[in-house]
């Protein structure tokens, strides 16, 4: 069957050269092209000096960059800082006006869609939906795992989104959450880390096994784990694995996707997430929107081994080609 | 994350004024800038020595505040990747040759329901 799923690149992907600046921000917008990609989603917060200011010399920059490589900003990040000030709790009307400000520098980039992160309350999504719907983006919640699609903080925003009818508002699904097995760069730096190796596989293998993790932390406190066996398992409570067809149902809702992943190994694959069953059901439903390369593994490997963020994203669109059927 | 990019190499300097002191470039422990606001601690160590927080200052992109003001900041952020100063005074100034610092910052992140940050020690040669 033919598609029309497109690929991008967020540039979290790049984070390790960025903040080393061993990639400047046009080195990071060119590997995008360069590895077939023709989107690029930007983390206003990451990459541009100065936020929320937009000057118009970087405005005119990026979208020179964007024009250069023949790429579309697809989609921006936005964070809600409810805890801004010491001690006090950003107010409803506050939280929508940092939404607003958000939209506001979605448009100035060109980004269709905006990712709300996961804290974003559902009423503030309703209350800033007439302004995305006026400026003509979309604001799209993120489901990171440990959240998934019956959770009830999804539910309560799903309830938003339908009375929406999802014209401003949607849903921006991590594949976080298709978490199969457990990724081993995690397990593997915890054990540099000095983490006792059979607590460590105790872990490993009650995830493998898609066992019930809500008492992991308790029981590897019963065994004597220390801190490292403690953080160990409190990310095992943190990754999941949910079928990816519970993605079909609310295939009208979604309008980008970050891929995220830890691993991608010497043949293309990824090691935790099953891309090769995830992408026939986007497929099958019918998405059209971006798979957005979200690589998370340089804070894994960091401490003993040299990031090379621009070889792992090369090999996951290796495999997002092969999966697309690009080659056929 | 980053937690061993915290302390930038080869950047730990003596200062004169207004007492004797000395001052160390860090970095962010983070994927993104962060208004100071939310900044909530860069506890120093030098020598097994805990700096007070109350007499540090940070300085951001030629900005400098005092430490203990930081919580008020509502305008200005330190940058992803950005070198800062932190800078303090101390009772003797720093000998030449090798000293050992340490560097601990918790961070406020909304979306996180425990602190942020990282930690770094690094052995540092006073430089001129």
């Amino acid at each position: 069957m033919p598609t029309t799923i497109k690929r991008g690149v967020s540039l979290y992907s790049y984070q390790e050269e960025f903040f080393l600046r061993q990639m400047s921000l046009e080195d990071c917008v060119a590997h995008v092209a360069a590895v077939g990609g023709t989107g690029v989603e930007i983390i206003p917060e990451q990459s541009i000096v100065g936020y929320p200011r937009l000057s118009p010399e970087f405005l005119e920059q990026w979208h020179g960059w964007i024009d250069r490589y023949r790429l579309e900003t697809s989609a921006t990040d936005l964070f809600l800082d409810t805890k801004r000030v010491p001690g006090q709790w950003l107010t409803h009307d506050e939280q929508v006006a940092s939404v607003r400000q958000d939209i506001d520098i979605a448009v100035a980039l060109g980004a269709p869609v905006i990712r709300a992160i996961i804290n974003t309350p559902p009423e503030v999504m309703r209350d800033a939906a007439s302004y995305a719907a006026d400026h003509g983006v979309r604001l799209l919640l993120e489901v990171h795992a440990p959240f998934h699609y019956e959770h009830p903080w999804i539910l309560e925003h799903l309830e938003v989104m339908h009375a929406d009818g999802g014209q401003a508002l949607g849903l921006m699904p991590d594949m976080g959450t298709f978490v199969e097995r457990f990724p081993r760069v995690v397990s593997e730096r915890a054990l540099r880390d000095g983490g006792r190796p059979d607590l460590v596989k105790y872990i490993v293998d009650l995830y493998d096994d898609h066992g019930d993790t809500h008492a992991l932390m308790d029981i590897v406190h019963y065994r004597g784990g220390g801190p490292v066996e403690m953080g160990l398992a409190r990310q095992a409570t943190h990754f999941i694995f949910r079928d990816p067809r519970e993605l079909l149902p609310h295939m009208p809702l979604i309008g980008h996707i970050q891929a995220k992943f830890y691993e991608m190994t010497d043949d293309a694959n990824e090691y935790s997430i099953p891309y090769d069953r995830i992408i026939p059901v986007l497929v099958e439903g019918g998405y059209d929107g971006y798979l957005s390369s979200e690589y998370e593994g340089n804070r894994h490997i960091e401490d003993a081994f040299e990031v090379d963020s621009r070889e792992q994203v090369r090999r996951q669109h290796a495999m997002f080609a092969q999966l697309l059927g690009e080659n056929d | 994350m980053f937690d061993k990019y915290i302390i930038c190499e080869d950047s730990l300097r003596p200062t004169k004024t207004p007492k004797p002191g000395a001052q160390v470039e860090v970095r962010l422990p983070y994927y993104r800038g962060l208004g100071l606001s939310m900044v909530e601690a860069v506890d120093v160590s030098v020598d097994g020595q805990t700096v007070d927080p109350q007499v540090t200052t940070l300085t951001v992109h030629g900005r400098t505040y005092p430490f203990s003001d930081l919580g008020g900041v509502l305008d200005d952020r330190w940058e992803m990747g950005e070198h800062a100063t932190v800078a303090f005074p101390l009772d003797r100034p720093l000998e030449s040759g090798v000293h050992d610092i340490d560097v601990a910052i918790r961070l406020r992140i909304s979306y996180m329901p425990v602190p942020g940050g990282g930690r770094d020690r690094k052995r540092l040669t006073l430089q001129d």
